[in-house]
């Protein structure tokens, strides 16, 4: 079943194109898989880069008073910082992912716009090197938050924002081209038989993602450009002296940046709904309604962006509507949620790496969620808005969500990426190094928050100086721990254990029918209509 | 095993253009960024430099890139599905660029429905307007701004009601080229698209005297006008250069024609030209009631 379709492969007189060697390989290249692996070689640089700004944020915090670097630099650091992990980390990421995988999960060739593939991913390492440029720049970098609420980065901004702006134009052509492919794959490159409901809920979530992408990603470079014009070009959409309003900056924001969270989560439902089923031998449960709750929480999104902005003086009935919208988001993700432990539910489960990762997600997801749920709350908001409790909040989603998905996935396919097994000893290490230490970096953070210590500062009041140490004690063990990932995929790429096509008993998908390492071409002709028939119904039947 | 009725997609070799593009963008957006700062310190730099020479190479990239798409196509790689890509692909961009505009229409709609009548004193603001700006009266088109920089507002009679009709007209003759197209009628199809580009080349020409016409001394709208001048320049301007590009693809069009491309059922490119026209014209419709009539 797996080699006469690699033999085709190479018998398909339109693939005769030999991969070149080489930098050329990797600077021209159209194939989906050398693509994917730059994306995901880029984002774990990114990574490294913006956890050690966060490793130099947690210096400066590890006790009381100014220590190691000023306020201004300070600022700059936690601005880049998110900067760096939301645009350059997770979201080239799960790019990185949907490029490797969906292809060969649909039954397709390759992405359907190959050369457009190439451009989406050579933008990125230039707009960071943009980004980066202006910390050697005598403005310094840009330091008011990720967020980059006017007037901050309008009228109180250093000299660099310009750099900023255009930073994040090309980061967004880079996104945009890259969803619109993503799309245009799934909707047109998928094999015959390959029918929607039928797709793996890997390929849906991030079907539903490239939507949300395509949709806001512009409304991100109008906002920004309206930023360049009022900081350059005297305009005053965020100025109420010109008739403008500062507000109206953080209702734009946010109604980009609410999705753009959602992209930045749903890919993650996607791969464990894909390593759950695996390790728990059933068939994921519930597909269909995983599949509409993805898209209620997609649609959902657009909705409640205000929940931000609570505090900002909205009228009632915005507060009131927005805090129910907020709320209804827990249902669908409530369905998810329960949707993975009944599939764990009297499954025959056994604890690999991926499966560790995914089971640590839900957990520590959930957590996320729940405090999620106390933010929506409009009075409670008051308390919490702008405190460490938010810090913890969107970093329980980001790192023990995002993050651990993507550890999850890589943990997984690794095999199918590579042809070799990793080392499993390194990579329990690597999981309980990282369990343990993400929880003891971010868990505090919750009761810093509640007892009211303000986010992006580098001083605090002496009662907050307990929590924080061990926050920062956690910090450094969390980043050292992400070494030891980097060490297993190394030497995974140059050896270990021979993996098999399926080197998961519970695996099912198109992917496994291939030989591992993958071969360069997959599927120039369609998979057969017996392997797609064996992934439906989503796992062992 | 082998679909029978499978065409084999065309997946193209390695390509030296995107990378091209990258550096290009790379150079537009740094340089870019230089210029704007330059500009701001009243320095003069190489930004403006960097920025004209990324410009040129994303153009140059375009071309050689382009030319070997219309080669694979002529040469017969492309299947119906390769063509379907296209499609798809073309109108998601549109898709997006209707989100980029959305973020300015509805930056508009909030500066008229909220801002401006709240620093007038509307809702729950009465002290904004009485403390802050007691001598500010809300109106729309806001001539006078809370810190009382004045204007004037540009009617829709005139210049704009006479774009409007020429952007309409374009839109039909576009059509009409369209369909002579399907016909085979290839005197009809040069005669409708050039038709078409004349007349969007009228609007750009007419944009570009009314841009004139408010800066002049008479008018003084201009972009810093508060945020009447900057919604108007903002919408009116990104239109404007989506009417360029627009009309840029159009004449790219009419060259092809010209050298005998396009058949009555395979004519991608001259399909995603016509569908860009028709989005700018719809765009310029809403343009034109939110912003010049009500």
């Amino acid at each position: 079943m797996t080699t006469d379709v690699i033999e085709q492969d190479s018998h398909d007189e339109h693939h005769v194109e030999h991969k070149m060697t080489g930098i050329k390989r990797w600077l021209y290249t159209t194939n989906h898989k050398d693509i994917g692996t730059l994306y995901l070689w880029f984002s774990f640089i990114m990574f490294l880069t913006g956890g050690a700004m966060a490793m130099v944020i947690r210096a400066e915090l590890f006790q009381p008073g100014l220590q190691l670097v000023e306020p201004d630099f300070f600022n700059q650091l936690t601005t880049v910082h998110g900067l760096i992990m939301v645009f350059g980390a997770i979201m080239p990421a799960f790019t990185g992912f949907a490029n490797w995988m969906i292809p060969m999960m649909i039954g397709a060739p390759d992405m359907a716009l190959p050369r457009m593939n190439n451009w989406s991913f050579w933008i990125l390492p230039f707009a960071f090197i943009i980004l980066l440029s202006t910390f050697f720049m005598d403005s310094g970098a840009p330091n008011f938050g990720w967020t980059f609420y006017a007037p901050l980065s309008t009228t109180y901004s250093n000299g660099s924002t310009a750099f900023f702006v255009f930073a994040i134009h090309i980061m967004g052509i880079s996104s945009i081209m890259g969803a619109i492919n993503i799309v245009v794959t799934i909707m047109n490159m998928r094999a015959p038989g390959m029918t929607y409901m039928k797709m793996p809920l890997f390929v849906w979530t991030f079907f539903i993602t490239a939507y949300l992408l395509i949709a806001v990603m512009p409304v991100l470079a109008g906002l920004v450009t309206m930023l360049l014009t009022d900081t350059y070009f005297g305009t005053s959409f965020f100025n109420a002296a010109g008739g403008g309003d500062p507000v109206m900056f953080q209702h734009i924001f946010w109604f980009f940046g609410h999705p753009e969270v959602y992209i930045m989560i749903l890919p993650a439902f996607g791969i464990v709904s894909t390593t759950i089923p695996t390790f728990s031998r059933k068939r994921l449960f519930g597909y269909s309604s995983m599949v509409y709750a993805t898209s209620s929480i997609a649609l959902l999104s657009f909705i409640v962006w205000a929940h931000h902005m609570f505090t900002t003086g909205m009228p009632l009935f915005g507060e009131l509507f927005f805090m129910y919208c907020t709320m209804l988001i827990a249902v669908p993700t409530g369905v998810k949620v329960f949707n993975w432990v009944a599939t764990m539910w009297r499954g025959s489960l056994s604890f690999e790496t991926p499966m560790l990762f995914s089971i640590a997600f839900v957990i520590l997801f959930t957590i996320g969620g729940f405090s999620g749920l106390m933010l929506a709350m409009t009075p409670v908001d008051f308390q919490y808005h702008d405190t460490y409790f938010v810090v913890a909040h969107f970093h329980y989603v980001l790192v023990t969500g995002s993050l651990f998905s993507i550890y999850a996935g890589a943990y997984y396919w690794l095999p199918k990426w590579t042809g070799h097994m990793y080392n499993d000893t390194l990579s329990k290490w690597h999981f309980w190094c990282s369990l343990i230490s993400v929880n003891l970096l971010f868990f505090p953070m919750h009761f810093l928050g509640l007892a009211g210590m303000p986010r992006r500062i580098p001083d605090y009041a002496l009662q907050f100086a307990d929590f924080n140490k061990w926050v920062s004690i956690g910090g450094f063990a969390f980043g050292l721990s992400q070494l030891i990932f980097l060490v297993v995929v190394i030497k995974c790429i140059r050896g270990g254990e021979k993996a098999a096509a399926k080197p998961w008993e519970g695996a099912v998908g198109l992917e496994w029918t291939v030989a591992s390492p993958a071969p360069y071409h997959t599927f120039s002709t369609p998979p057969s209509q017996k392997d797609i028939d064996n992934i439906e119904p989503q796992g062992i039947k | 095993m082998t679909n029978k009725a499978y065409e084999s997609y065309y997946v193209p070799s390695q390509s030296h253009w995107p990378i091209m593009g990258a550096v290009a963008l790379f150079m537009i957006a740094f340089g870019a960024g230089n210029f704007v700062t330059d500009l701001a310190n009243e320095e003069s730099g190489y930004g403006g430099y960097l920025l004209l020479a990324g410009i040129a190479l994303v153009i140059y990239m375009l071309v050689g890139w382009f030319s070997d798409v219309i080669n694979e196509s002529l040469t017969g790689k492309y299947s119906h599905q390769m063509d379907n890509s296209f499609r798809q692909g073309m109108s998601w961009f549109i898709f997006s660029e209707v989100m980029f505009f959305a973020a300015f229409f509805g930056a508009l709609l909030y500066l008229r429905v909220f801002s401006v009548p709240w620093l007038g004193g509307a809702g729950n603001n009465v002290a904004t307007g009485a403390v802050l700006w007691p001598d500010f009266i809300a109106t729309w088109p806001l001539i006078k701004t809370p810190d009382g920089t004045t204007t004037t507002a540009m009617g829709w009679f005139g210049l704009p009601l006479i774009n409007t009709v020429l952007l309409l007209t374009s839109s039909v003759t576009a059509h009409f080229a369209h369909n002579a197209l399907i016909k085979n009628n290839r005197s009809a199809l040069k005669k409708w698209l050039g038709l078409t580009i004349l007349l969007g080349l009228a609007f750009i020409s007419f944009q570009i005297l009314e841009y004139a016409h408010g800066y002049s001394e008479e008018m003084r709208l201009f972009l810093d006008s508060g945020v009447y001048g900057n919604t108007f320049y903002l919408l009116t301007g990104f239109h404007g250069m989506h009417v360029t590009l627009g009309c840029i693809m159009l004449i790219i069009m009419w060259c092809r024609v010209l050298k005998g491309h396009f058949t009555p059922d395979n004519h991608f490119a001259f399909q995603a030209a016509s569908w860009y026209w028709h989005f700018v014209d719809v765009v310029w419709l809403i343009l034109f009631v939110f912003v010049y009539i009500l």
